[in-house]
């Protein structure tokens, strides 16, 4: 059991970056529906990267708006 | 005035022209502000603190505002900020030489998630909420701890929404670099996720 599963590890990044053409899409899609390993897998990784986006959020001090602003050529 | 039909046209078509100028420059400078806030968030990844990416957003805009000839309207001018602003800060970590040569530390693909399941006992049974125990902190510890050419690219990718394509034109590399640092990127995170935020739980 657990054992890793080469094929899906190599295929995971390109998968979650939708760069996969149609048919090794379709391929990989396949092996996830039968593959309970790699399914779990790879929606841990596809949660992690939103969550990752999320949590590294830090919004843009308003002050820093204004600094910016004033570097603009006078009128 | 003394001035020929031909010659008297060309301060009128200089003033036009200005004028044209200025209105062009306006619209440059109005559409870069516009940016600003996810311009930042790129930003403030790719530095350590919140002082260094506030700099660093102020030397990138006033180079912008200067150089704004050089952008070609309708093109992505979120990219063309951030090549800017990338560029600046390679500069400066080259000058300040802040990144220590030590070698990254990555497992495969599947560490954290192995490791995860390992401290739980059990196979896992929602990743969402796995997912949702790591600290804020630790992510961003993590994502900081990754080296610079590593995280440029995963910051770019993953965080700044940007192709494959458009990171490789921003840092001025090839599209295969772009990959294979994005690849090991998300792996140093992985590592350093399971190192500081599974380890203290287990």
């Amino acid at each position: 059991m657990n054992l890793p599963c080469d094929k899906c590890e190599e295929m995971l990044q390109p998968y979650l970056d939708r760069v996969l053409s149609d048919v090794e899409r379709v391929e990989a899609e396949g092996h996830l529906e039968g593959c309970d390993y790699c399914r779990r897998r790879y929606r841990f990784e596809e949660h992690l990267r939103q969550y990752v986006r999320v949590v590294a959020e830090e919004p843009m001090p308003p002050e820093l708006k204004a600094k910016l602003a004033a570097l603009r050529t006078p009128l | 005035m003394g001035y020929g039909a031909v010659m008297a046209e060309t301060p009128e078509t200089d003033a036009r022209r200005i004028a044209t100028e200025a209105r062009d420059r306006v619209r440059f400078e109005e559409e870069a502000l516009d940016l600003a806030d996810q311009v930042y968030r790129v930003a403030r990844r790719l530095v350590q603190s919140r002082e260094e990416a506030e700099d660093l957003m102020q030397d990138a805009y006033a180079r912008a505002f200067r150089s704004w000839r050089s952008y070609t309207p309708g093109t992505n001018l979120r990219a063309w900020l951030l090549r800017i602003l990338t560029n600046l800060n390679i500069d400066r970590a080259r000058k300040a030489q802040r990144t220590p040569a030590t070698q990254p530390m990555e497992e495969g693909d599947y560490f954290l998630y192995d490791k995860l399941e390992a401290t739980n006992g059990e196979p896992l049974r929602d990743e969402e909420r796995v997912v949702e125990r790591l600290s804020q902190d630790s992510v961003v510890d993590a994502l900081s701890a990754v080296p610079h050419d590593f995280r440029d690219v995963l910051v770019l990718v993953d965080i700044g929404d940007f192709t494959y394509q458009d990171a490789a034109q921003i840092l001025d590399i090839p599209i295969g670099t772009v990959m294979s640092r994005l690849h090991r990127g998300r792996r140093i995170l992985k590592r350093e996720l399971a190192e500081t935020a599974v380890g203290d739980d287990a």
